[in-house]
This record gives C-alpha cells, structure tokens and sequence, in this order.
C-alpha cells in the first residue's frame, strides 16, 4: 500500500504544483475554476485512454514514439504558458488596476483561460497515464489487493494535492499588485524547464544531439531525486547533470518569451479622433 | 537563410543517424521485478543502445536521473534507450514502477 501510495504521490505532485501555479495565475478571473476542472478532467480521461495505447505509441516512429509524443506534449503546454505570459504582460496594467477598480468582470474575464485549461490538462495527461500503468501493472500482477491498492493510491492522491494547494494558498497571499509579476515570473521559468525536459526526450529519441552531455555536474550538492530537488526539477526545470542542447532550449525559451512580451507589449499608438487611415481616404 | 538552417538541421539530424548505425548495443532484461544484469559495462566517449526486454507480464519505466532517461516499456515488450556518450563514472538506474526491486548501474570506463 505505501510503494502505490509513493508513486502515485510522485506523479500527482508535478501535476498539482503545475495546477497550483496556474491557479494562482488566473487568481480572480471568472469562471477559472470551470476551465481548469475542465481541463483536469479531460487530462484524466486522456491518461486512461493514453495507457490503453502504450504499446502502440511506445512501437511507433520505429520506437521512438514515446519520447515524441511527450516532447510534443511538453512543447504544447510551452506555447501555451508563452501564450498567456504575453498576454497577461500586454494587458497588465489593466490587470492589475482592474483588482482595484471595478469592472474586473470586463477586463479578466477576457483572459484566454482555455490556455491554462490546456496546460493543466496536459500535465494530468502526462503524470496521469504513468499512474495508470504503474495501477495496472500492481493489479494484473495481482501483488496487492484491491482495498490496499486503491487506498494507497488515493492517499498519494491526496497528498500531491494537499501540495499544490499549499503552493496555491501561498502564492495566493502575495499583494494582487504583484501577484501577475509573479506568478508571470514562476511560468516562465515552468515553461523553460518543460522546453529543456523537452530537450532531452528528443535527445534520447536521437532526433537531437546533445551538444555535451552534463555540461555541469551538481548531483553532489543537490540530488534531483531529493525532495527539494524534486520540486525545483518541476517548478524552475532543475536538472543535476543537464545536456547542452537543455541549457540552450531553457535559455531560448526565457528570451523568445521575453522578445515577444517586449515586441507585443509596446503601448498602442494613441487613438484619438479619427483613426490615421481613414482621414487620408476620404476626400 | 531558412533553407540553410534546414540543411544544417538537416545535416546534425543524418550526422546524428550515422552515429546510430556504428553504436554498440547491450541488453538488459527485466524479469521478476529486477534487472538481469544489474551491472553493465561500457566504453567512455561512446553512443550506446540499450535494449531494454520486459520478461514480466507487467509494465515497466527504465527510469535515470544520472543518465536522464525514462521511458515506460509494457508488459511483454522491449524498448531501446540511447544513450551516451558519456564521460567516465557510475550511473545508475531503476524501474520506476518497482524502485525496491529493479536497480542497476552502468559503470562507464
């Protein structure tokens, strides 16, 4: 029962630091909690499905299709987070305003939530399916009964939950003021971490090199299987022994999103009278 | 400017396929929860494939934090894993869907 409750909470863990971060990035936007359940849910049942496929996706792109498959879905929840850090730099001094003012509705209820639904389904997908699988494989090899493995499974459950919400409820205590600086802060180095992990599956697929492998070696200050390295493995991408195809992914993420915040986030030319186009063409 | 990053893309993706084709393979069995050996060893400086065959009816993840590797092979299957080229050293892995049982190491020379 402990060996499924551990591995459950393993995996539940990265996804609802994940959750928690997200959360706490939408703080205050109507109807969030929908679209993340929403997107949970849809994880789950993709997990299931996914584990079903194992096999198939595990034998295909002559063997590499496991290492694509989550490279690809590591990618995608990348554009998404870089999608909503530019977005939310564009519209911040509203943002931030609206938390004082009224008409918060109007202005964060044009958020695009669906980016953050898909991130969180995404990570559900990924950590979800290894739950499956691990579940599976305890029971066909019928080692642990029924009643011990579904309560360690849900104490896992219930434990990498209980963490994320604790990440939540901190982030959550930060002034609204600067809360989208942070959380801003905390996605973007997610999102960098998950392009670097996306590194490696291509570089074990050897679609990449891995232009040096373990550029730098700080297993000995801080292992990444520890607690602490656990954690910043799945908030800041921490790799002990990084590849340096990682480091140039994790670096290339940070400045592309920073290009675009900068290249979107000018302030609009102003809008006074009548627009510049139109007073040229009418006679 | 396009086309050349393709063909240099192009280029590191066959330099990459040749490696492929000249790298030694060694293969690692996992039956009853354990790795069959649980110690292989492998020339520095050189790509290496493993072949991963699951001899148990139950799934599996060849898991490394030292190698950076984890793949999941199913019940009954195998799987290969690159790796390398690595510098000299102990690297270890696990199963991990069995971590007590299923550990082994690659000692790299």
């Amino acid at each position: 029962m402990l060996g499924a409750a551990i591995i459950v909470f393993r995996e539940v863990f990265e996804a609802a630091l994940i959750v928690g971060i997200v959360l706490a990035a939408s703080a205050g936007a109507p109807g969030r909690s929908g679209w993340v359940s929403g997107g949970i849910a849809a994880g789950v049942v993709g997990a299931g499905i996914l584990a079903l496929f194992a096999s198939t996706i595990a034998a295909a792109v002559s063997g590499t299709g496991q290492e694509l498959f989550n490279a690809a879905i590591l990618l995608l929840a990348v554009g998404m987070l870089g999608w909503h850090i530019v977005w939310t730099s564009r519209h911040g001094r509203e943002l931030a305003a609206s938390a004082r003012a009224v008409g918060e509705a109007v202005i964060s209820g044009s958020r695009p939530l669906y980016v953050l639904a898909v991130v969180c389904g995404l990570a559900a997908l990924r950590e979800g399916s290894e739950i499956v699988l691990f579940l599976y494989g305890i029971a066909a090899g019928g080692g642990a009964g029924a009643v011990s493995l579904s309560a360690g499974g849900l104490l896992g459950l219930a434990g990498g939950v209980a963490c994320g919400a604790v990440l939540y409820l901190g982030l959550v205590r930060i002034p609204m003021r600067l809360l989208f600086t942070v959380t801003n802060w905390m996605v973007l180095l997610l999102a960098a971490g998950m392009a670097a992990q996306a590194a490696g599956f291509l570089v074990q697929a050897d679609l990449l090199p891995p232009l040096g492998d373990a550029v730098w070696d700080t297993s000995a200050v801080l292992r990444e299987d520890s607690v602490i390295g656990k954690v910043l493995h799945t908030l800041i991408g921490y790799v002990a022994r990084p590849d340096g195809v990682q480091i140039l992914f994790y670096v290339a993420t940070l400045i592309g999103i920073w290009l675009l915040t900068r290249w979107t986030g000018r302030p609009a030319p102003p809008r006074l009278g009548v627009p510049a186009g139109r007073s040229a063409a009418t006679p | 400017m396009l086309r050349l990053t393709l063909l240099s893309l192009g280029l590191i993706f066959a330099s990459g396929a040749n490696l492929a084709a000249q790298e030694a393979t060694h293969t690692l069995v996992i039956k009853d929860h354990r790795f069959q050996p649980t110690e292989i060893e492998v020339p520095a400086g050189q790509k290496i494939t493993l072949l991963v065959k699951n001899e148990d009816p139950t799934p599996e993840e060849f898991e490394s934090k030292d190698l950076k590797r984890e793949k999941v092979i199913p019940g009954g299957q195998q799987a290969t894993v690159n790796i390398g080229p690595l510098k000299p050293g102990k690297y270890e892995f696990f199963g991990d869907f069995n971590p007590k049982t299923a550990r082994g190491h690659i000692v790299v020379k």
